[in-house]
């Protein structure tokens, strides 16, 4: 079963590893966020196969849960991001007013 | 190899599905032409590869503590990830960026379509030229 676990994880390895074109030569920069997004939630059960090498599992799930969830945070705070600089009145309409108002 | 449990090789089922589906998905995101047609070989695909391999570990490790916690991994990762990726394409789309509705050789015109498949474009354009002077009878 070791044996076959270590196989697993290089084959999850390369297609961890596909993604990154994406990430290199995306249209736009929501391709590239899309990408780096797959690669990171690819990683969770990368990381959950590597502490059966270790019989550290119970240690390894924990970096998994946090892994999990400093890339959900990270991807909806971009996602967030990129739609308040895509039009900034809609993200914060009083300070649109304000301007308006100063106008 | 040959030495596997039943379980154990139950286990090895599900995780080999899982990283076919996450190889499908992979594959998905280099080669469809547009970033929504993109997102939806990325989130579908990978959200069920990795609840696939992380049933696999569970039953690969039986009844302890350590199948607790991966089935709470298992819950996050089925409620985050397709958030997560419907928040990314609602960014794009707010954004305004426009998703793809044709195939590129329609966008570029009706002649592409035309040295494709000469034949079946002669009878329309024949009846275009038809229509044209019975809406001036008209």
């Amino acid at each position: 079963m070791q044996t076959f676990l270590l196989v697993a994880a290089t084959v999850l390895m390369v297609v961890i590893v596909i993604p990154l074109v994406r990430v290199w030569k995306g249209p736009t920069v929501f391709d590239r966020l899309l990408g780096a997004n797959a690669m990171a939630t690819k990683t969770i059960v990368l990381i959950a196969m590597i502490g059966y090498f270790y019989d550290r599992i119970g240690m390894f799930i924990d970096i998994t849960l946090a892994y999990a969830a400093l890339g959900f945070i990270s991807s909806l705070a971009l996602a967030k991001y990129m739609t308040a600089e895509a039009n900034p009145e809609e993200a914060n309409p009083a300070e649109a007013q304000a301007e308006d108002s100063d106008e | 190899m040959s030495d596997f449990t039943v379980l154990e090789w139950i286990s090895a089922a599900f995780i080999v599905l899982g990283i076919g589906f996450m190889l499908i998905g992979s594959v998905g995101v280099i080669r469809l032409p547009d970033f929504y047609s993109r997102t939806h070989a990325a989130s579908k695909t990978d959200t069920l590869g990795i609840l696939l391999v992380i049933v696999g570990l569970m039953i690969l490790e039986g009844f302890t503590i350590n199948m607790g916690k991966l089935a709470f991994v298992l819950i996050f990762v089925a409620l985050a990830n397709p958030i997560g990726s419907h928040a990314l394409a609602r960014a794009a789309m707010e954004s305004g960026l426009k998703p793809l509705l044709f195939r590129k050789k329609e966008w570029d015109g009706a002649s592409v379509i035309a040295d494709s498949s000469a034949d079946s474009k002669k009878p329309s354009k024949g009846k275009k030229s038809k229509q044209t002077p019975s809406g001036n009878s008209a």
